[in-house]
């Protein structure tokens, strides 16, 4: 690139008609000018030390006075819109290029890498939760207990006699030796004898967790399975407000479409006690009746073990298994999958459930 | 229970044609949940005749054996075949191949005709076979589903029949009966029995209901009878083991007749097998009535019979052939030879009726539910007669099912009565239980009549007095279950019905939420799955090894652990003081899945017994123990802390296009666990850490600010994963969750946030290899005062330029002030006087 046009005379700056074409020329190259290089270069040569419109303000100086006004009025002006024309197509490009590196840098967004590897609960820890957090929203609280624990929260607080039948349907862990009366608790209630224990009435609690039972594991059988029980002791409670807690309850779990049927059944912590079916209408192959717990008024022997005055006070009780909603409620087909821990089995549900 | 639905029709009003599946319809509503079932006909199928056996051609095969070419005559003589179909002859008369030689030409016997099914889905049709057109079969007990007999074919005149022939034979052997099995629980003895569920069949539909006793006439005052004496000088609870005996003799039994097809029918059907008819008469009795009864072979016994305990050293061989030793707690049956039964469980070989026997002495007695229990548990004996007496047996049918099996040892085995007969004991007196007006309806929540309630107490069979008090009701003797108003209360709504019941909502108190612990929990589980890793469950038993390793981390520390006395294996006989070898076998199960690449945590209790385990007594049931006592009770519970584990395996992330996945290391685990402090507000400090279940050099020791140990994390020990058939440089950690849950901070008060600019400096500090970064760290910290924001370690180097022995760590220091922008010189400044307590502490030079 030459600072000058090739044989380019120096125009004289009062003379409109050379200028307006030097202007023009300039013009005419800067919009020419495809590449921000090639836009400096047009600059220099029209608008450097040694352009036409440089040399031509140069001469200004030597003007008489009369013509140096006329004279730096037009150049002013020439200038003015060749540099503006600069500035405009400086911008223009500058844009191009910007758009251009951006396209350049384009990627298969499809073909993303997952780097951040997703995590997942466990759905039977997931559904306590959202059991729990109905019971909550009732103004129920969560009680918790061992799950080694003696013998007569196990069995002899809750009313089971020492050589009743009913006391070996539990199929029960023994700790060695027999004699210490531990046992793995086999069901959740002994929660309930200590929260009856520990807390003044009215008592609302809701007792999640494992318990355990000595049958071999099978498609239907698990020695560790999970349970929640519910517990509510206060003046006057019926078998009426059992229903109407377990009612409110599945129809917060399974929609407003559940309901709930109780059958007579016996349990040694309540009398009455009852069978609960619920009426699921979400159940793979159509809405049906489904096996999920027993329930019953508690037995006011269980409210003397915990020194609770049968004659004021009576209550309800409930239990339910976890595993067997996780059956009905998302169709797990084989208790095998909740228990050995194949991941694909968790990351399948992810956070929910 | 098992209910032969002909059986129960003779006492309560089933519908003709109603299936087993429509009674437990019916039951199910008064509390008996239906179990199975049993039909014979869903198996088998006609024709299926008496025939009659013409002719028996033997013919010797090849292969050694003769097989009978029989001509059956399937329809009377001179008639003419009704049925019609592919291989049935039109006159009557089949020809069949029979392999069994029991029998012989004139012999009637079953007949499947072509197109009848056995069971097994074995379809009847006409076929060749050597070289006959065989049209049916000849059949056997067992090929008919009834009988385990396959010796040879039923030959009916054996089992007392000789009908006409073409007789439906599925009818006359009862097939088209049918029992429904229900769950009776475990208060309910008296539903062990036609009698019972009769009963409750008419409580359920609203029907009349006839008492299988009513219809036997027992004599009463029965005298000069076989001598008995109820001797129990250790009675349980204070209840005598025996309170009632009634003993008959029967003379001139033939014990080899057959037991009629209706009897063996039904106790086929209520699962009980057909043994010899003194037996079946027995057994036949107990289903109908629920009392237990027991024969035995008067001529066997001697001197009269004494009940009472055991004695030191004395034994008895069972009615099963096993010679037992009995226990001191046991309540026999004697005579003057000594044991002769264990009473209420299971009878005396010795005095067994046989073939032979002609006099029968039957018993009828009453026996204690817990004794029975105590003995069929000691002796892993449950039996019919256990059951039933464990769960409570009516005082006051004794005689009448004496008087029942008399009788009908009378009718089928052709026996005598004697005139005489024994029954001592007393009775029990009657239970008076009051139910208060109203009582019934609170507990309910239905506003019961008085007609609803008095009528729902005499259904029961109770005597109810009613008064403007409330009621007073004697309940029925067979009804032991029932003692207090909410027994009763409960009979009233279940008659009632429990569909009557109204749903009403009670409101809880205003509660608090969630505690902390649960909410610090559940954040715990949280942030972890939210992290990236797997939450997964596993059994908490495992083996004495797996305590061993993964236990208390001092060499020779006592590592106790809760043993289970009856584990589901041996080999996993303990419960679990860590959680990481149920996480090793997840993981191992996920490889051999085919998923290398994991990161799996479970959270759960784990068993830490100390001191004293247990108690030696438990409080009696019914009354709260005394505060000492509970608090014996409670201290007797092991330690139950809440872990968390994790194990990593393989690498962080699957390979992908434009990404290369990181092995997992050391520093994951550390990182997890620290984290894990992080969503909980603590603050966990990692020390070089010692143990056996991980690698000596790469695992840290995790503390909280106190100094409390709360866990482990790093890489396991190289020669526990090679044994595990873990992959090599698997991670894992392990922490007392507990112990963070109390660590966390109740309060955070708010720090300043200073806006002034920070003024940052880079120290590289050369020290000896062995001392720890994070000392060097804490040093730097202390020595660079208040005006210190943060230091982290950005660099660790050693080797060329750094003497052998030492490494340079090269640390980024940030300062600023609270109140003003810092000079370069008091940077500097805080600087040197970290560096200069660093240098103190462990001789760091400034590189």
């Amino acid at each position: 690139m030459t600072e000058t046009l090739p044989g380019a005379a120096i125009p004289n700056p009062t003379d409109e008609a050379a200028i307006n074409a030097a202007v023009d020329q300039a013009i005419t190259a800067i919009a020419g000018a495809g590449t921000l290089d090639g836009l400096k270069a047009v600059r220099l040569a029209h608008t450097g030390e040694k352009s036409p419109l440089s040399l031509a303000n140069r001469e200004i100086g030597a003007l008489p006075k009369d013509q140096k006004a006329i004279a730096g009025k037009l150049m002013g002006s020439s200038r003015g819109k060749v540099n503006k024309a600069l500035a405009d197509r400086t911008a223009e490009l500058e844009a191009e290029n910007d758009a251009r590196i951006l396209l350049e840098e384009t990627v298969d967004v499809t073909a993303a890498p997952r780097r951040r590897r997703a995590g997942a609960r466990h759905p039977l820890s997931t559904l306590q939760d959202r059991v729990a957090d109905i019971f909550v929203g009732m103004g129920w609280e969560i009680a918790e207990g061992p799950e080694v624990e003696s013998e007569w929260f196990n069995f002899d607080a809750l009313n089971f006699k020492p050589d009743h039948p009913a006391r070996e349907m539990q199929d029960t862990f023994f700790v060695e030796p027999p004699e210490a009366h531990l046992v793995m608790r086999t069901h959740t209630s002994p929660v309930q004898v200590r929260s009856m224990l520990e807390r003044e009435v009215p008592i609302y609690v809701l007792c999640p967790g494992k318990v355990f039972r000595t049958d071999e594991l099978d498609a239907t059988h698990t020695p560790v399975f999970h349970q929640f029980e519910g517990l509510a002791i206060d003046k006057n409670l019926s078998m009426a407000d059992l229903l109407g807690t377990l009612e409110h309850f599945t129809r917060q779990m399974f929609g407003d479409e559940a309901s709930v049927r109780l059958r007579p059944n016996y349990f040694p912590f309540t009398e009455p006690s009852a069978e609960l079916d619920i009426w699921h209408p979400g159940a793979k192959g159509g809405p049906r009746w489904i096996e999920w717990g027993g329930c019953g008024m508690i037995n006011p022997n269980v409210l003397r073990a915990a020194g609770i005055d049968p004659d004021v006070y009576s209550g309800f009780a409930f239990g339910m298994g976890i595993e067997r909603a996780l059956m009905f409620r998302n169709e797990v087909g084989d208790m095998r999958d909740m228990i050995e821990g194949d991941v694909r089995f968790s990351e399948h549900f992810g956070m929910e459930i | 229970m098992r209910i032969p639905i002909s059986w129960l029709r003779e006492f309560a009003a089933v519908p003709a044609g109603a299936t087993a599946e429509d009674v437990m319809a019916e039951l199910v509503k008064v509390g008996f949940e239906e179990e199975d079932v049993h039909r014979p006909t869903d198996t088998l199928q006609g024709p299926i005749v008496v025939g009659q056996v013409l002719s028996i051609v033997k013919e010797p095969q090849t292969n050694g054996k003769t097989i009978n070419w029989c001509q059956v005559r399937v329809v009377p003589e001179g008639q003419e075949q009704t049925l019609t179909g592919d291989g049935i002859d039109p006159y009557g008369v089949q020809g069949i191949i029979c392999g069994a030689h029991n029998f012989v030409a004139g012999d009637k016997v079953v007949v499947t005709l072509p197109g009848a099914v056995l069971p097994g889905d074995f379809r009847i049709s006409a076929r060749k076979t050597y070289g006959h057109l065989s049209a049916g079969m000849i059949a056997s007990v067992r090929e008919l589903g009834i009988g385990d007999d396959h010796d040879g074919i039923l030959v009916l005149s054996r089992i007392g029949l000789d009908p006409e022939i073409g007789t439906d034979a599925m009818e006359l052997l009862g097939l088209y009966d049918q029992a429904a099995e229900i769950n009776v629980t475990p208060d309910r003895g008296y539903a062990f029995s036609i009698r019972g569920v009769a009963r409750e069949y008419a409580h359920a539909t609203g029907t009349p209901f006839t008492d299988p006793a009513a219809n036997v006439q027992a004599p009463q005052g029965l005298t000069g009878g076989y001598a008995v004496t109820l001797d129990d000088a250790a009675p349980i609870y204070g209840k005598p083991g025996c309170d009632r005996f009634v003993a008959r003799t029967v003379s001139g039994v033939d014990a080899t007749r057959p037991t009629p097809p209706w009897m063996t029918s039904r106790l086929r059907l209520a699962g009980i097998r057909s043994i010899s008819l003194p037996v079946d008469i027995s057994n036949y009795v107990m289903l109908e009535l629920g009392q237990p009864t027991h024969c035995y072979d008067k001529d066997k016994l001697s001197g009269g019979i004494v009940v009472r305990r055991a004695a030191a050293g004395e034994r008895l061989t069972t009615l099963d052939g096993k010679d037992r030793a009995l226990d001191a707690g046991d309540l026999l049956i004697t005579d003057g030879s000594g044991p002769i039964g264990i009473a209420g469980v299971m009878g005396g070989a010795a005095t067994e009726v046989g073939d032979s026997t002609s006099t029968i002495l039957v018993e009828a007695a009453h026996f204690d539910e817990v004794s029975i229990g105590r003995s069929r548990r000691r002796h892993k004996l449950p039996s019919e007669a256990s059951k039933r007496f464990e769960r409570g047996v009516d005082w006051h049918v004794a005689d009448v099912a004496a008087q029942r099996v008399v009788d009908l040892l009378v009718d089928l085995a052709g026996g005598t009565a004697d005139a005489t007969g024994t029954d001592v004991g007393t009775a029990p007196g009657a239970v008076t239980i009051t139910l208060p007006a109203g009582f019934a309806a609170q507990r309910i929540g239905i506003d019961f009549t008085a007609e609803q309630i008095t009528t729902s107490l005499v259904d029961l069979g109770a005597t109810v007095e009613a008064s403007d008090a409330g009621w007073t009701v004697t309940a029925p003797s067979w009804r032991s279950d029932l003692e207090t108003k909410e027994d009763l209360t409960e009979e009233i709504a279940r008659l009632v019905g429990y569909d009557k019941i109204p749903a009403t909502l009670p409101v809880a108190p205003p509660g608090r939420g969630l505690t902390r612990l649960q909410q610090q929990r559940r954040r715990l589980i949280q942030a972890l799955a939210d992290a990236g890793l797997t939450e997964v469950l596993s059994y908490p038993f495992v083996t004495k090894a797996a305590n061993d390793t993964f236990g208390v981390a001092e060499a020779g520390a006592v590592r106790s652990a809760v043993k289970l006395a009856n584990p589901i294996s041996e080999e996993q006989g303990f419960l679990r003081t860590s959680i990481l070898p149920g996480l090793i076998e997840v993981a191992k199960r996920n490889h051999s899945r085919g998923f290398r690449d994991l990161a799996v945590f479970e959270s759960g209790l784990v068993f830490l017994p100390s001191g004293t385990v247990g108690t030696a007594e438990i409080p009696p049931l019914g009354a709260k123990p005394s505060d000492e006592v509970l608090d014996g009770l409670y201290d007797g519970v092991p330690d139950q802390p809440f872990h968390v584990a994790a194990v990593f395996t393989g690498h962080d992330s699957p390979a992908a296009a434009a990404h290369t996945p990181r092995a997992w290391d050391w520093a994951d685990a550390l990182d997890i666990a620290r984290f894990a402090g992080d969503v909980l507000g603590v603050d966990l400090v990692a020390s070089q850490g010692r143990h056996q279940a991980f690698h000596p050099g790469r695992a840290a020791l995790l503390s909280l600010r106190s100094g409390e140990p709360v866990g482990y994390a790093g890489e396991l020990h190289p020669k526990l994963l090679a044994a595990a058939d873990m992959p090599a440089r698997s991670v894992a950690l392990e922490l007392n969750a507990d112990a963070l849950f109390q660590a966390a901070p109740d309060v955070i008060v708010a720090r300043h946030i200073s806006a002034f600019p920070v003024a940052t400096q880079d120290v590289a500090l050369v020290v000896p290899a062995d001392v720890p970064a994070d000392s060097v760290l804490a040093a730097l910290r202390e020595g660079a005062g208040e005006l210190l924001e943060d230091v982290a370690l950005f660099d660790v180097y050693a080797g060329k330029g750094i003497e052998d022995g030492r490494k340079s760590l090269a640390f980024g220091l940030r300062f600023r002030a609270a109140d003003r922008t810092l000079t370069a010189d008091e940077a500097s400044a805080a600087r040197e006087s970290a560096v200069a307590l660093a240098g103190e502490r462990f001789g760091a030079v400034q590189r």
